[in-house]
């Protein structure tokens, strides 16, 4: 365990030195994350004029979620994208031989390789909106809801990166994949408003198929102290069975990996 | 154009139809990540279930937001992002010696994709006709022609726009982040996420200035039927103003940046 600990360290000080070399790319990339969360913002303020709720969240609440959106997309830009990007690289040229050839596990080797700390300037954002949500709300958020929030916030991060694995895992078989990621990325866009909005068919996708309430209304649910006890456990159950489901696909798929090169 | 210029114009845009025929799974994808309009609807839908938003009503939003994934099927560019990887490894080169101008061979690339775009969004239009009843479209000829027309200065507004920001890395280097700072703009004010008649009214006066709300609010609202003639024949009038002046900075910069172009990594 320490020495995968080690391991990360060591992979994280290499992004940050590399990342270190584009400092302007920081104030750039800055400005345009703002910018880009102001496009989610936007049209809740609209939505929200002159009505105090939708789909039983009030303007506080829905920021709380917006909150949680920012957060996630950080950890997405910042930490799970450019490792899985790298990885599709890895398998279209074969240079996923040098990974496997590496004395650790590989799906910790590749999910950890590349970092862009400068992307992660969502989480400032973040705060932000958090400080905001509860500004609106008049409150505080208590102790015990913060520590809850924290939990459900990690079974939204293991949701989500599974989730990129698992399509990470079709690139070995599909030829031309780079645009699945954005599909993704297009997919999560959905996670951006409270789950309740949604209706019908699209309410069942975004909580069974692509459990996008788990990742952004849970964990904002936690912290505004709202969760009940079943959805709690639904969403540490889906979280595990997610998380088991992409590692089965990703030994599964390195199984009848041939290398590109021969 | 000579006539020259058309035979070639015509061959180009046949190699392009061929290319975007062949890579059309990735065509499929690239339109099934533009999920915002449903999004959207998912929203503004939420609230105008309880009651109405502005002039909308829930049909309203439905036909708004359908109509908005039609015409960003048929008006997107893509054309910076290959413009900037072009400059960038210097197979812009390639493109500068064949007789035919870029320019031209971008929009070939551009026009080419659109016969799978239109496939794409029959279903949407059905879907479209379907739920909100054709009650919603303009009953008016002249109105169908306003939005043929609309469609097209859309179209012409987002090619010079992407050609032109895609030429400004003749200067920078790279102009993928401009082009990121201008579709998040694009995004809030042109009607894609928020239709324009719902901002405050200050805003929306200042947007009647702007070249967003003629890319994909302008059509969409002829095509909803949010227009009579002689407002939607102002409007679309004033659209085309744009796409002159955005044609005109556009030429000027390409032609300023070729002149820079040093095929580096070529």
């Amino acid at each position: 365990m320490t020495r995968y600990a080690r391991l990360l360290l060591l992979q994280l000080r290499a992004s940050v030195v590399l990342a270190a070399q584009y400092r302007a790319d920081f104030l750039l990339d800055g400005a345009i994350e703002i910018v880009w969360t102001s496009t989610a913002l936007a049209p809740l303020l609209v939505a929200f004029q002159g009505r105090a709720a939708i789909a039983g969240w009030s303007f506080g609440e829905a920021l709380c979620v917006l909150g949680f959106f920012t957060l996630l997309q950080a950890v997405l830009e910042g930490a799970i994208n450019p490792s899985l990007v790298a990885v599709v690289q890895h398998i279209r040229k074969g240079t996923l031989d040098f990974v496997l050839l590496k004395p650790a596990d590989a799906q910790f080797l590749v999910s950890t390789a590349r970092f862009h700390p400068w992307r992660s300037i969502n989480v400032v954002t973040a705060g932000v909106l958090f400080v905001l949500s509860f500004r609106a709300l008049g409150r505080a958020p208590g102790a015990a809801d913060c520590a809850l929030a924290l939990v459900f916030f990690t079974t939204a991060v293991t949701g989500l990166y599974s989730l990129w694995l698992l399509v990470v895992c079709t690139a070995f078989h599909a030829v031309k994949i780079d645009n699945a990621a954005d599909l993704m990325n297009a997919v999560f866009d959905a996670a951006r408003w409270p789950s309740s909005v949604f209706r019908g068919a699209v309410r069942f996708v975004v909580t069974f198929v692509v459990p996008l309430a788990l990742m952004t209304t849970v964990p904002a649910r936690a912290l505004l102290g709202k969760l009940d006890l079943a959805t709690a456990l639904a969403a540490i159950a889906g979280a595990v069975v997610l998380a088991g489901a992409s590692r089965w696909a990703w030994t599964r798929s390195l199984a009848s990996y041939t290398s590109a090169s021969s | 154009m000579s006539r020259d210029d058309f035979t070639r114009f015509g061959a180009l845009l046949r190699v392009s139809m061929l290319e975007t025929l062949a890579y059309r799974g990735q065509m499929l994808v690239w339109v099934l990540t533009s999920t915002m309009p449903l999004i959207m609807l998912a929203l503004f839908g939420a609230v105008a279930a309880e009651a109405p938003l502005g002039r909308y009503g829930p049909s309203d939003l439905v036909a708004y937001f359908l109509a908005t994934f039609i015409v960003r099927q048929l008006t997107s560019s893509w054309v910076s992002w290959q413009i900037n990887a072009e400059v960038q490894d210097g197979t812009l080169a390639m493109r500068l010696l064949r007789p035919v101008h870029p320019l031209l061979a971008y929009a070939a690339d551009g026009l080419a994709a659109l016969p799978l775009r239109v496939v794409v969004s029959i279903p949407v239009a059905v879907i479209l006709l379907a739920s909100s009843g054709a009650r919603k479209l303009p009953a008016d000829p002249w109105i169908w022609l306003l939005f043929a027309a609309s469609i097209a200065g859309a179209w012409l507004i987002s090619l010079f726009v992407s050609c032109g920001i895609g030429a400004l890395a003749f200067f920078l280097e790279s102009s993928t982040k401009v082009m990121d700072l201008w579709l998040a703009a694009f995004f809030v004010f042109s009607g894609y996420l928020i239709p324009v008649d719902l901002f405050p009214p200050h805003l929306r006066a200042a947007l009647d200035y702007l070249p967003f709300r003629y890319q994909i609010g302008l059509p969409v609202e002829l095509l909803t039927g949010a227009h009579g003639r002689a407002e939607g024949l102002a409007l679309v009038a004033r659209q085309w103003m744009f796409v002159a002046a955005a044609g005109t900075l556009m030429l000027t910069l390409w032609r300023r940046g070729v002149a820079r172009f040093a095929a580096y990594g070529g």
